[in-house]
């Protein structure tokens, strides 16, 4: 797939999150639509993950940090095959295995997560056990800026510097909002580049929503040899709609029938810019 | 830390140093054997352990909900984990990973509270673990053991590498005499196991209040009363067909934990019994709801009455 498939699939990718997150009427909008270039790129260009090797020891392994973005990954796993699409109709309703979060009992999904700060000590956990194994396989987490401030997220970056886990990635969607206000205004971790590198780690910061700049990135890795290695992706909450953008409102905003016909338009005429 | 080195002339052991010396033979025959630690190697009883296996060994350091995630990352990988920490940290601290990424993900880590209960007596509340049962009963997914002597600790810890699921062990520093003279027993999780039979009263007992519950059977033996001892090894699942036939057969019950009165081994029981119709003069014997006594372990022990004599007087009590 080259890059201009690749964009036309997440302007894709950005109608179906809207599209689920209205029929569910719940949904982490902004934080999907931030993040979904990334998993655009990683399981399209870089994640060796498919419906056929998902039991194998040897996948690649994605952790979602962030998970209540589910949206994002699900819409993902849906294209990939892991699940008929039609699934994502259930989306939080009762029983439905499609749940604001990301469980086992969805193919695809490596890790149960959603409370914050879990995803980077299992992918240390999952990264450890490969290079006991001797296996080629790569970890990947995705973690949001505002789950910096969990403890437990650094506690494992000591641990992926001292176990020198050059298998490992993590990467933060840094769209720089939280629930509350601008996360430098809740809990500053600004300079985060020098944070990571002061833990023993290897960064690189790209734009979020530039593919060529993520696959160019994730093709890089590891970014030195014997270290982790962290991308800093700077994205923009609610990325792709013009009114949802930065907007603090669509951290768990659902759109109006106005507002999702609105956005579906603005999408469309992305879609088209793309094709050219 | 003032360590008094537990010694013993019958070569008895403490649990956690039976423990180490089980997964050193499960580890040489088996690479898939992964001990986690928090620095606590020592306590835990593993520096021979890593010694021999420095590639089966993991440290993380004083991080014990990374510790936690870290054994999960590990089990999802096919590891056979054994996170290995105080218990007061381990079910306290990584609670909300225990929760999430071993029992919710179902990660078959095999969590390992060692110096459990007030093992470190003198230390205080902080080093105390008198809450455990309480916190893992209400998690769904994991089976909580707790052995009482040197063979109920070698089984269980050769079975727990062998469970495909989450597993609770939890054990103390106090060298553990053996309950039986001959240890044939079938060794299950949810099983419980019956060390003396009688049928005027039963105390059931876990951990390291099993040895005084029986001694306490063996004093009221000589003056005609005859009690039946259970090692309720596992808290849950609970063993209830057990309970149930010993609530029929006898007169009262006896329950005795190292752990809070509060959501431990008695009130398990306590809710089965009521629930099921099943009334019978029933009293729990742990740590009641105060603040902190401190001391060695036998001073807290002596304190409330989680003794030979104390534990007598109460079966007794309720026979009257
Ligand atoms: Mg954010």
């Amino acid at each position: 797939m080259n890059i201009k498939e690749l964009e036309k699939k997440s302007v894709g990718y950005r109608k179906k999150i809207l599209k689920y997150i209205v029929g569910a009427n719940a949904g982490h909008t902004g934080g999907s639509l931030s993040c979904i270039d990334i998993l655009n790129v990683l399981y399209n260009q870089v994640l060796n993950v498919s419906p056929q090797n998902f039991t194998s020891p040897d996948r690649d392994r994605y952790i979602q940090s962030k998970g209540h973005c589910v949206e994002a990954l699900f819409v993902v796993l849906a294209d990939k095959g892991f699940f008929p699409e039609e699934h994502l109709e259930t989306l939080c309703k009762y029983k439905s295995h499609y749940i604001g979060h990301p469980t086992r009992k969805v193919k695809g999904v490596e890790q149960n997560t959603g409370a914050l700060g879990h995803g980077l000590p299992i992918a240390v956990g999952n990264a450890i056990a490969a290079k006991l194994d001797k296996k080629d396989y790569k970890v990947y987490t995705l973690m949001g800026d505002g789950e910096l401030p969990e403890g437990s997220n650094w506690e494992a970056a000591l641990t992926a510097a001292h176990y020198k886990l050059d298998n490992l990635c993590a990467i933060v969607d840094k769209n720089s909002l939280q629930i509350t206000a601008p996360t430098a205004e809740v809990c500053n971790t600004d300079p985060l580049d020098e944070k990571w590198k002061a833990f023993g780690w290897a960064v690189k910061e790209v734009d979020g929503h530039d593919i060529q700049a993520l696959k160019e990135a994730f093709d890089s890795l590891p970014f030195e040899p014997g270290k982790p290695s962290l991308i800093i992706a700077h994205t923009v909450k609610g990325k792709g709609v013009s009114f949802m953008e930065n907007n603090l409102k669509w951290h768990h905003g659902v759109p109006s029938t106005e507002e999702y016909a609105l956005a579906i338009s603005e999408l469309d005429n992305s879609m088209q810019k793309a094709a050219v | 830390m003032a360590h008094i080195e537990n010694t013993d002339p019958n070569g008895y052991k403490p649990n956690q140093e039976i423990f180490s010396e089980v997964l050193q033979q499960l580890a040489a025959t088996d690479r898939d054997i992964i001990a986690v630690t928090s620095d606590s190697r020592g306590s835990g009883k593993l520096v021979p352990f890593g010694k021999k296996f420095p590639e089966q060994i993991v440290e993380v350091g004083i991080a014990e909900q990374n510790l936690v995630g870290v054994a999960a990352g590990l089990a999802a990988a096919g590891k056979k984990v054994f996170a290995v920490s105080p218990a007061c940290f381990l079910t306290a601290r990584a609670l909300e990973q225990i929760k999430n990424d071993v029992a919710y993900s179902d990660n078959p880590v095999t969590v390992v509270g060692i110096s459990a209960g007030v093992s470190y007596g003198a230390l205080g509340s902080t080093h105390h673990s008198l809450h455990d049962f309480a916190a893992l009963r209400a998690i769904n997914n994991i089976t909580v053991v707790v052995p009482a002597d040197n063979f109920e600790t070698a089984q269980a810890t050769a079975l727990a590498a062998k469970t495909n699921s989450p597993v609770y062990l939890r054990f103390g520093k106090k060298v553990m005499n053996n309950l039986k003279e001959e240890n044939n027993d079938a060794f299950v999780f949810g099983k419980g196991r019956v060390i003396t039979e009688g049928n005027d009263a039963a105390l059931i007992a876990c951990g390291e209040t099993v040895y005084p519950a029986l001694q306490a059977a063996k004093l009221l033996a000589e003056q005609g009363i005859h009690v039946t001892v259970v090692s309720m090894h596992t808290i849950k699942p609970l063993d209830t067909e057990l309970l149930a036939k010993l609530a029929v057969a006898c007169k009262a019950i006896v329950t005795v934990e190292e752990h809070s009165v509060y959501g431990g081994l008695g009130e398990a029981c306590a809710s089965y019994l009521m629930q099921h119709g099943l009334h019978k003069p029933f009293r729990i014997m742990g740590i009641p709801d105060e603040y902190t006594v401190t001391g060695s372990q036998q001073d807290i022990f002596n304190h409330y009455h989680i003794t030979k004599d104390g534990i007598a007087e109460v079966v007794k009590s309720l026979l009257i």
